[in-house]
């Protein structure tokens, strides 16, 4: 019978199936943090029983930490306090953890990758939904709740029913001052932030096919926005080479039968999904949005929707527009914004900042805007040291911080003020999301870049030759 | 950990007719540091319950008198956003045991039943008439019956059938919990982990 890629992996995964309930799952790697870990290591506590596959196990602390002075102690009780579970947590348990200053520390879904923690056909999980990242490598990841965590760290696997498919094409290639994040976000409009709810997507087509495997970590990230579990890309050449030599990755003889399982990873030519839809990148210009959803999105260069087309009910989307302090029918090209934040699980990474710095090089920074530059580890920091970027941003009067989540979701001190408006590279513009109060306009490391220099949303194709 | 068990209840209910209600909303961020699990109830719905100032803001329902029970009662597409179980456990906490929507994003979804609050699906039309129930009468009481997967308006007697997988069924029924389960099932899972080429 004619498979899909996911069904492939899932089925190979499977130890048991469960009449009228889910499927016991196991999980090749877990990632662990510091905000979603304590409540499942106080369970095993009280359980009295230990990890029963340490090795499986990755800790790395990014929530909550600081971006500046990291070598200092945290000054924050709480926070200090869950860096320090996680420390003891991980040595209790024989579980590698990078701490705040390690030089492999940095964001999970950005040192996974990294390290080759992150390999095709592998099942990857994390108590955090942008797990979906690592689907690029063609693994099946997604994110899990504590109790769930819980399950991983005691038995290696967790009890869930297998989703339904849903394949996304996109052909074409990427215009000018388009990027992975755009595609994402046209993705999410187009399909709601509760359109793939029940769903495992695959995306497929050229524009994947010709994106770095950094571009489709950025897409595969994005895949809870739509409610999906996860996305996953086929892993191809690009893959291989992505992975090959690092740290974890499998060696020598090993390595030889791990390709020779891998390049069996792929949906066969009359396999069956659920749902599929095809869109065309010339459909696709640079993104932003205007709304309290990664769903409430548009083209930078059209004008937000009334109500009378919207999917939500219109209270809520009038309610969620009053948060935000923008009309039906305004334009966002002009609007004036006073924070840029360039990070997060979803874009940073070397490449997004190579995009920021493409744009800010020989510009300057506009007064008013107050930037943070977080890379998503000391892997990206350094790499942005080593290629001449800080020396660009520097000049145009931008400064970078130190590796973490940060402003994606201010756990830290790194909160945009109530009522400000931040251009953010990141994957949530929920109200609040960013600090109290604050309004969050999502968008590419491109118009973030514009904004900044700008001071106000702009067309980042203006600055692109 | 094992939870309570979860037979039938009947309640009254507080609404929130908000569509995309997202895990941020539910608890946000700044309120996940603990390292145990206790007191989230207090910070449920913090930014929409609670002025800066720390006061409460009068006409957000979970702060109107006149509603009460153990059943929420949700928009479309709750819980939707963050995997934070937190989120599930400040519904608990509050003293929740069910949700109802016409549509839930998957995670929350999951956590809920994973930790003892049954979330129960409807289609929009009752969604919309249970709303204007509660609005009518903030005492209106719902009864949710897990046993025979229904829930019933009871000032008007309309019901409807609600989807539940039989495991997870036999788990809310009897407060089992998923490791118990996989616990049972060590040595096939170490005979497995053999099989695992990476």
């Amino acid at each position: 019978m004619s498979t899909t890629l996911f069904d492939k992996v899932w089925d190979a995964h499977v130890i048991r199936k469960i009449e009228g309930g889910p499927d016991v799952f196991f999980i090749d790697r877990h990632l662990i943090h510091e905000v979603t870990s304590p409540v499942a290591f106080l369970g095993l506590k009280a359980r009295g029983v230990k990890v029963m596959e340490p090795q499986r196990t990755f800790a790395t602390a990014d929530h909550n930490t600081p971006t500046i002075n990291q070598h200092l102690p945290v000054e924050d009780p709480l926070s200090a306090n869950q860096l320090k579970a996680l420390e003891e947590n991980s040595k209790e348990h024989g579980i590698l953890h990078w701490g705040l200053g390690h030089e492999n520390n940095g964001i999970v879904h950005v040192v996974g990758p990294e390290n080759g923690i992150t390999l095709p056909g592998a099942t990857i999980v994390c108590g955090d939904s942008h797990t979906s990242t690592h689907g690029a490598f063609g693994a099946i990841a997604f994110g899990i709740g504590t109790s769930e965590v819980e399950m991983v760290l005691s038995t290696q696997c967790i009890m869930q029913p297998k989703p339904k498919k849903m394949r996304i094409n996109v052909e074409g290639s990427l215009g000018k001052g388009v990027t992975s994040k755009d595609v994402a976000l046209y993705i999410i409009s187009q399909l709601s932030t509760s359109g793939a709810t029940g769903y495992f997507v695959e995306y497929a087509g050229t524009v994947f096919d010709e994106m770095s495997m950094e571009g489709r970590m950025t897409v595969c990230n994005l895949s809870i926005e739509m409610g999906a579990r996860g996305g996953m890309i086929a892993p191809d050449d690009k893959t291989y080479e992505y992975i090959k030599g690092r740290r974890f990755t499998p060696k020598d003889e090993d390595w030889d039968k791990a390709m020779e399982y891998w390049k069996t990873l792929k949906t066969d030519e009359d396999a069956i999904f659920d749902k599929e839809y095809t869109f065309q990148t010339s459909d696709i210009e640079p993104m932003i949005t205007y709304g309290t959803n990664p769903g409430m999105g548009m083209g930078i260069s059209n004008d937000i929707p009334t109500t009378d087309v919207v999917q939500e009910g219109k209270a809520t989307y009038e309610k969620s527009l009053n948060y935000m302090g923008f009309d039906q029918g305004d334009s966002m090209l002009g609007k004036k914004i006073d924070f840029v934040f360039v990070g997060s699980c979803t874009n940073g990474r070397i490449e997004d900042f190579r995009a920021f710095a493409s744009i800010v090089k020989g510009r300057k920074k506009a007064a008013h805007v107050t930037a943070w530059l977080v890379p998503g580890s000391h892997i990206v920091e350094a790499k942005i040291k080593e290629e001449g970027i800080l020396d660009i941003i520097n000049e145009a009067g931008f400064e970078l911080r130190q590796p973490g989540c940060s402003a994606c979701l201010a756990m830290n001190d790194d909160k945009i003020p109530a009522g400000k408006y931040s251009v953010s590279t990141s994957n949530r513009n929920f109200e609040g999301r960013q600090g109290p109060g604050s309004r969050t306009l999502l968008a590419s490391p491109l118009v973030a870049a514009a904004a900044a220099i700008a001071g106000k949303v702009t067309d980042p194709r203006e600055f692109l030759n | 950990m094992a939870y309570d068990k979860f037979n039938t209840l009947q309640s009254s209910a507080y609404p929130l007719p908000i569509e995309n209600v997202d895990t941020d909303q539910i608890i946000p961020a700044r309120f996940l540091k603990a390292t145990e699990r206790k007191g989230f109830g207090d910070n449920l719905f913090r930014d929409w319950r609670y002025n800066a100032d720390g006061s409460q803001k009068e006409d957000f329902p979970l702060n109107d008198s006149k509603y009460s029970g153990k059943i929420l009662v949700g928009g479309r597409n709750f819980g939707s956003g963050s995997s934070r179980e937190h989120a599930a456990w400040a519904v608990y906490d509050f003293g929740f045991r069910c949700v109802i929507s016409s549509f839930f994003a998957d995670i929350f979804k999951n956590n809920c039943l994973n930790i003892g609050v049954l979330p129960v699906q409807v289609s929009d039309t009752f969604a919309k008439e249970i709303f204007e129930a509660i609005e009518k009468d903030p005492k209106t009481e719902i009864k949710v019956d897990l046993t025979n997967q229904t829930v019933t308006l009871l000032v008007t007697g309309n019901s409807e059938s609600f989807d539940i997988n039989s495991y997870k069924k036999e788990n809310m029924l009897n407060g089992y919990d998923d490791i118990d389960y996989l616990q049972n099932m060590k040595e096939e899972i170490q005979e497995f982990v053999k099989t695992r080429p990476f």
